[in-house]
């Protein structure tokens, strides 16, 4: 704005700011440790996105330069693809499940133990344990509880005289049994960032609600809740990038099936794309992918950003 | 222990590269430099072979090692390293390795579409000269033509493997059911409800893992369509693979799955589950390959699987109507050699696959070996049996999930389960697969 109107005195403030950061060593900083920073993240970010982005227009197996162009035909049939679909809305169901069951769960239990005593560290450690697990070795221990033979829901239902239900090869019960996994396995995570908060919480003023008669219910909702809301909103945010991003807990689980049934977007990337060795159509999940994580990224962060100016 | 492997590895092929380099630019006094720089030892190995390999057993590294040394006592200039990478990791890694400086001389192959998509990259060398030149002919004309692209040949064989029907003589007896019945596949389905009938499990199979799964539909499109048929409908010749053919070994397969033939739960058992299951006796049948002998005994509780005398091994049963009645289905597995490759690594490959040496596999047992006469040293009647199926078959089918490509098979693997599990019709099916095929 001010270069239409009085550009000779913007360009000498311009100046006059380069001579003074020069003389304060600022500009030599910015130039010394800007560039390897920018350099890596071009290298192993930017560039790799954009080779994607390239290489999704070409119907290519890996071998030797893309040379077959065939356009948005890898988007088109991307977008047809009913398998494509069912890993939508497989992830669309790992976002609603963190949000409405898993971020509550670790609320409540974060409620239950954020005080420092001896009893609430142990039970600390044995809720944040899922999390510290690896997700291949928490995918396999899994796998052997669903087993229908051995497996921990097969001794279940055996006692109860039932015939026993192979969980993880049942279309209708393999996701959901993924969904209760992810569930286990980051809950920990988020109860933490909530004890975080919670120790943060000035005690006057639960200390004032107490005098003045409020329930440990109402100060949890009134006092508490509110004062975290900061931290609610970071661990929404790590729910819905984390459950874009969840694949090891399924590969050793169910490898997506059975039939096709059990993707995520990374799986069937992985899976249609890089397995298959059409990397072409596997870039091509890969840009839509990106896209819907910056998408989600950028709306999160204006929705809760404006109702925190609320 | 692989780490090891690589440790030993990284001296030669820096040696090699130097070497080359220094070549290139013809400088004598560097050369000289180097010569006395590496001493003896670069003057003992001046050709590095690389070969590459799928991880296998001890056995055969054994075996391997064996041949090596031999070769390396006979030809001094030349120094032969195998490395293995597992399975699944060799396939995705391959591509890559391929086009880079660390691509290794000889690769194993299980030729079909996979070895055309490396071919029309460039990355194979041609061997039809030195196949022609008397090579070949210890060779079956079938194991030389799964490596044979337009009149090429971009390989060379090292064994076979023919999946068939291992049957527990024990529990097929209990249930009234004939061995000689199992010969069609009325007679098979038959069985699957006798033994059904007498609370035995007619069969296991490992559907989580996709292509022990495909040997149904795969072994079933084989027999209907035949060798011709399956290049047919490759070449797009009328409806490809939406031909009546395909469509009838889904229906054949669905047809066997209503008599619920499967243990339970069977689309979350892996291969290694339902070897280790039928060991322990908890089935009748096993539609596995020839190799799944030792294995299946090794994953047992016992260790000692199904004894031998209660052990059978039968050819697919026969399907009334089909073309390929008298073909087999199964692997042809072998070495591809790399362009650019030395004709070092085509002589250690000549010398690895020939006879004497195929003699030996046959006689330890490794694996059913391909070259004339060397079936004589097979040792156990099952390995009798294959060699016996593969010289009487007509064409040698390879898996359709290795044959088709990578992305076609991955679907055949698919449909394959989908249809076990009864979620798609015959005719999808089909569908499915030309459409795969369509955009290889």
């Amino acid at each position: 704005m001010t270069t239409t109107t009085r550009p000779a005195v913007h360009k000498r403030g311009t100046t006059d700011r380069i001579k003074k950061n020069l003389v304060s060593g600022k500009l030599a900083a910015v130039l010394l440790l800007l560039p390897p920073a920018l350099i890596v993240f071009s290298l192993f970010v930017i560039l790799p996105l954009v080779d994607a982005a390239y290489y999704s227009g070409f119907s290519w197996n890996g071998y030797g330069a893309p040379s077959d162009f065939v356009g948005m035909q890898n988007y088109a049939r991307l977008l047809d693809h009913s398998v494509f679909h069912t890993a939508l809305w497989n992830t669309a169901k790992l976002i609603i499940v963190s949000i409405v069951i898993q971020m509550p769960i670790a609320l409540g239990l974060a409620l239950l133990v954020y005080k420092k005593t001896p009893t609430n560290t142990l039970f600390r450690l044995v809720f944040f344990l899922p999390y510290i697990l690896a997700e291949v070795a928490a995918g396999l221990i899994w796998s052997f509880v669903f087993d229908g033979d051995y497996g921990i829901t097969a001794s279940i239902f055996q006692s109860l005289g039932q015939e026993s239900v192979y969980v993880l090869s049942d279309s209708q019960w393999a996701f959901p049994a993924i969904m209760t996994v992810i569930v286990w396995k980051y809950f920990g995570f988020h109860m933490m960032i909530y004890i975080a908060a919670l120790q943060g919480v000035p005690k006057d003023l639960i200390e004032a609600a107490k005098l003045e008669g409020a329930k440990t219910r109402q100060i949890a909702l009134f006092i508490q809740i509110p004062m975290i809301k900061h931290a609610l909103v970071v661990s929404g945010f790590f729910a819905i990038i984390g459950s874009l991003q969840i694949f090891d807990i399924i590969i050793p689980m169910t490898n997506g099936g059975p039939s096709n049934s059990t993707h995520t977007i990374v799986t069937y990337l992985y899976t249609f794309g890089l397995s298959r060795l059409n990397i072409g159509f596997g870039s091509a999940a890969a840009v839509v992918l990106f896209v819907l994580a910056i998408g989600i990224a950028f709306f999160y962060q204006r929705a809760t950003g404006k109702e925190n100016k609320a | 222990m692989y780490a090891q492997n690589n440790k030993r590895l990284a001296m030669p092929a820096f040696e090699k590269q130097i070497t080359k380099r220094l070549w290139a630019k013809s400088c004598l006094v560097a050369a000289v430099a180097l010569a006395s720089g590496l001493g003896s030892f670069a003057a003992a190995a001046d050709t590095t072979v690389k070969l590459l390999r799928v991880e296998i057993s001890d056995a055969e590294k054994q075996y391997y090692d064996n041949i090596v040394a031999e070769y390396e006592a006979n030809n001094p200039g030349v120094d032969v390293v195998f490395e293995y990478i597992a399975n699944e990791a060799y396939k995705t890694r391959l591509p890559t390795l391929l086009q880079s400086d660390q691509r290794p001389d000889i690769f194993y192959s299980w030729g079909g579409e996979g070895l055309r998509d490396q071919v029309e990259a460039g990355f194979v060398r041609d061997i039809t000269a030195e196949m022609q030149d008397g090579w070949q002919d210890i060779y079956p004309a079938s194991a030389v033509s799964a490596f044979t692209l337009n009149d090429q040949v971009y390989g060379a064989p090292l064994y076979a493997t023919v999946v068939g029907l291992w049957v527990n003589t024990a529990l097929t007896e209990q249930a009234g059911v004939e061995l000689e019945s199992l010969n069609t596949w009325d007679g098979l389905k038959e069985a699957v409800t006798a033994l059904r009938a007498n609370d035995i499990t007619p069969m296991v199979v490992g559907g989580k893992d996709g292509w022990p799964i495909h040997f149904y539909w795969g072994s079933l499109a084989t027999r209907m369509a035949g060798g011709e048929g399956i290049d047919a409908a490759k070449q797009g010749e009328s409806s490809g693979f939406e031909e009546d053919a395909f469509v009838r070994a889904g229906e054949l397969l669905q047809s066997l799955v209503a008599l619920d033939p499967f243990q339970s739960g069977f689309m979350a058992t892996t291969y290694e589950r339902a070897s280790a299951m039928f060991g322990d006796g908890e089935a009748a049948m096993h539609l596995m390959g020839d190799w799944d002998y030792i294995p299946s005994k090794e994953r047992s509780a016992t260790g000692e699987g199904v004894p031998d005398e209660n052990l059978e091994f039968v050819p697919f049963p026969s399907v009334e109507g089909g073309a390929g009645n008298d073909n087999s289905f199964g692997g042809m597995n072998g070495f591809a050699v790399t362009k650019d490759a030395s004709d070092e690594a085509v002589d250690f490959l000549k010398f690895l696959l020939n006879e004497e040496n195929q003699r030996e596999a046959a006689r330890l047992g490794i694996f059913v070996t391909v070259a004339h006469g060397s079936e004589e040293e097979l040792q156990t009647p099952y390995a009798k049996k294959v060699a016996s199926i593969l010289s009487e078959s007509s064409h040698h089918q390879v898996f359709l999930d290795q044959a088709l490509g990578t992305s076609v098979g991955a679907t055949i693997n698919d449909i394959s389960g989908d249809l076990a599990l009864g979620v798609i019709t015959p005719e999808d099916a089909a569908a499915q697969v030309e459409e795969a095929w369509q955009f290889r």
